[in-house]
């Protein structure tokens, strides 16, 4: 391998361990400001345990999407240096503004919340924890506007030997990066609320702590269900807007060879990307490809074989990555609408192959969501900005493969060895569960039998 | 150009205030196996930096960040030149945030001596990386049209050692003030005294780096050019020497006399470095400036909009929480099971 590979494979290795945690803090911390609400609002005791169980998890989670945050804003610099130097006029502000408006407020406010407890009023705290929440997801807008410019450059020119900005409104409010920016943080909020119930279900399997947890469930349910249904229509658009910049990776999605009008879209295909074409198609749903690309069922789709061989990317991961994803987020769908039904009806402990697989649910949309970012990112290959420069003119000169071959063992076994060590506090602390003396268990049963 | 000298400015200020900032949580993590003696006053300490220490360390990634968005040719080539310290930096600083996180979260004494270990190295590392760092930027880099010629070794030089010395006194000293004002009882006063014995080395180590600096760098032309900017390097030698007095009747004042020092120390560095970001020790030609590396005008103006939009807003709420933490951490407060602490 080579620096290039070799800088690929770090990056995609430390961006998706730094993407094991982010969706969860986009999520969870939403999640947590809302049961913090309650408890202002309604003063219920076990609303103030949730917020702290879930806070903790939350925290836990929290610390380590942090830190491999920073390995990311060295990487541009360490590894892609060239790239940095070509766009970083444009490149380099959603960063620079995404610490200081974003990164600035969820840390402050997260160190006010986790001290806080004594400190200011119960109005205050849960401010806090809002500010934590809007401060993580104001954090993902920034970098996914940097990414979305990355995916569909808009509002620069070429000039002194780089990209220059010479319309950040262009750059901020591409509709690119609005729909990715949606896409995503939903994408967090489904890993969030599938954790919040896979855990709670762990509990109700086991029956400790029921009121706690059943509680917990349907807030998580309510919320799942809610953005799961948003999800599918905001994929819907995001694909529509990929369509539009992004024909080859469209294509790929597809794995669609030929130019056609009134495209279809096939249930089951199995690409040749040797042979430039596709093994199997069968099942054929007419003009649906169309339509969903364009809105129109007898749009021209472009095929792969419409651009020269260099400038596709790889069409299998791509396209398998691409069907898991829309599999998995029908799934969340149904499970997400169950998940409510049953716990509004409050017969969840009856369901115990459902609490069951609501348990082994817990990493699936974490999968999701890294298959979402090989569609996007293997998607956007060979380029480092679509249609602007290529990966391989964007790596370091300087640098040589001895380092790169340092730093990625040193990363593989570093984050191994994090990696153990977080899954290892998360389960055990989500498997304690929450800090209920006796007296206290009976005072929320009564407050919640009378409420 | 007057967005350049902005941007030039700003750049080294959002260093100097993360060197004020994060460097008395870095001192007070490298002293923390030093100056507490039982797990209670280790986690005192701790929960001294607990509410802070993240979001002191989000001014590093602002100052990265603000370099990426500025001065990208800047940051490209010093990030890919320095990639080995970088990288060690790097894995120092990951170490220590999730120590702090995670070092409370089990009851087993080797468990928490590991993650002692974690904080103590992960604070002394960067503070002595950076220093290395930012002496070779003052004495400038091997740069010509090919690109950097040095490695690891060629970085640990006497002249980038000395300053890195120059930083961990620094930091140790803040850490130890911080800690003596923060803390009650015998451990403030074990962190009192620490910083009393630290000062006079600290003093030897910045003559030298001042007697140094005139051999290895080209740090004083430009105050020779205009010697009003004597004034900064002035405040500095006079808040460092005020420490010492005002240690005996004050602690709080020597702290914020320490933050003047770390201040106009750095900003000592940062105006003999004008117009330079990373000076090239072989031809000037290829060293890079505020003019020849910087962003497009539009971009700067931009970010200066952002910068006076935000950054007051940020410094708003961050006085805020020292102020909601302003009591020292005393043993009560981390008994009470209704209080969160690390």
């Amino acid at each position: 391998m080579d620096v290039v590979a070799l800088s690929r494979l770090q990056f995609a290795l430390t961006a998706m361990f730094h993407f094991i945690f982010v969706p969860l803090t986009l999520g969870l911390s939403i999640l947590v400001a809302i049961m913090e609400t309650l408890y202002v609002k309604t003063n219920n005791e076990m609303y103030l345990r949730m917020t702290k169980f879930w806070g903790k998890l939350f925290l836990i989670n929290f610390a380590l999407g942090v830190v491999t945050g920073i390995t990311m804003e060295f990487q541009f610099g360490m590894n892609w240096a060239e790239y940095s130097r070509y766009v970083g006029d444009i490149f380099g502000a959603p960063l620079a503004i995404e610490a200081t408006v974003a990164f600035f407020l969820e840390s402050t406010f997260l160190g006010i919340w986790i001290f806080g407890w004594k400190k200011i009023s119960k109005r205050a705290h849960a401010f806090a924890i809002w500010m934590v929440a809007i401060g993580s997801n104001l954090s993902a807008l920034w970098i996914l506007i940097a990414n979305a410019w990355m995916q569909n450059p808009v509002g620069y020119v070429l000039r002194n030997g780089r990209a220059e900005m010479v319309d950040f409104v262009a750059v901020v409010f591409s509709s690119y990066a609005i729909f990715k920016f949606l896409h995503q943080i939903l994408a967090g909020y489904i890993v969030g609320s599938f954790f919040v119930m896979g855990v709670s279900a762990y509990h109700l399997l086991k029956q400790a702590n029921v009121e706690f947890f059943k509680k917990s469930f349907k807030i998580a349910a309510l919320f799942a269900l809610i953005v799961s249904f948003a999800e599918f229509f905001i994929g819907d658009w995001h694909a529509h807007e990929v369509a539009k910049v992004q024909p080859t990776k469209l294509a790929a999605m597809e794995s669609l060879w030929e130019t056609q009008k009134g495209a279809p879209i096939y249930l089951f295909t199995i690409p040749n990307e040797a042979k430039e074409e596709n093994l199997i198609e069968i099942l054929p749903l007419p003009k649906l490809l169309s339509f969903l690309a364009y809105h129109d069922f007898n749009a021209e789709v472009k095929g792969l074989k419409a651009f020269p061989k260099e400038e596709r990317p790889p069409v299998m991961p791509v396209f398998l990555s691409f069907r898991l994803m829309v599999v998995l987020g029908t799934l969340f769908m149904l499970l997400a609408l169950l998940a409510y039904y049953y716990s509004k009806k409050d017969v969840l402990l009856d369901k115990q192959w459902f609490l069951k697989i609501m348990l082994y649910m817990i990493p699936i949309p974490y999968i999701a969501n890294f298959l979402g970012w090989i569609v996007a990112e293997v998607g956007r290959q060979p380029w480092i900005v679509y249609g602007l420069m290529k990966t391989s003119d964007g790596v370091s000169k300087s640098v040589t493969i001895d380092q790169v071959w340092f730093s990625l063992i040193g990363f593989t076994l570093f984050y191994g060895l994090l990696g153990i060590i977080d899954i290892y506090l998360i389960t055990k602390y989500a498997k304690k569960g929450p800090k209920l003396t006796e007296a206290k268990q009976k005072v929320i049963q009564a407050s919640t039998v009378s409420a | 150009m007057i967005y350049q000298i902005i941007w030039f400015a700003l750049w080294g200020l959002l260093w100097a205030v993360y060197f004020m900032l994060d460097g008395f949580d870095l001192g007070a993590g490298i002293l923390h196996p030093f100056v507490a003696k039982t797990d209670e006053e280790k986690r005192i300490v701790i929960n001294t930096l607990g509410p802070v220490w993240d979001g002191n360390e989000v001014w590093l990634i602002t100052a990265g960040g603000a370099t990426f968005a500025a001065f990208p040719t800047t940051y490209a080539y010093m990030f890919s030149y320095l990639y080995t310290p970088l990288l060690i930096l790097l894995f120092a600083l990951i170490f220590r945030g999730v120590s702090f996180e995670f070092r409370g979260k089990k009851d087993s004494p080797a468990w928490k001596k590991g993650w002692d270990i974690a904080i103590f190295a992960g604070s002394l590392i960067p503070a002595l990386l950076f220093g290395v760092a930012f002496g070779n930027i003052f004495a400038g880099l091997p740069i010509d049209e090919q690109g950097y010629h040095g490695s690891l070794a060629y970085l640990l030089n006497p002249y980038g050692i000395l300053t890195g010395i120059l930083f961990v006194l620094l930091f140790i000293n803040h850490g130890a003030l911080w800690l003596s004002i923060k803390t009650t009882g015998d451990l403030s006063k074990r962190a009192r005294s620490i910083a009393v014995k630290i000062w006079p080395l600290l003093v030897a180590v910045a003559v030298l780096f001042l007697i140094f600096s005139a051999f290895k760098t080209h740090l004083y032309d430009n105050y020779i050019k205009n010697p009003v900017w004597f004034i900064v390097p002035a405040i500095a030698v006079l808040s460092l020497l005020s420490i010492f007095v005002l240690i005996k009747n004050s602690p709080v004042k020597a702290f914020f006399a320490s933050c003047i020092t770390i201040l106009t120390v750095i900003f000592t560095g940062i105006i003999g470095l004008y117009p330079n970001l990373i000076p090239s020790n072989i031809d000037p030609k290829y060293s890079l400036t505020a003019f020849n590396s910087s962003s497009s005008t539009y971009t700067l103006k931009i970010m200066t909009l952002v910068v006076i939009m935000f950054v007051p807003i940020v410094i708003f709420y961050q006085i805020w929480t020292y102020k909601i933490f302003k009591d020292p951490v005393t043993p009560e407060d981390l008994k009470d099971p209704e209080t969160e602490a690390y």
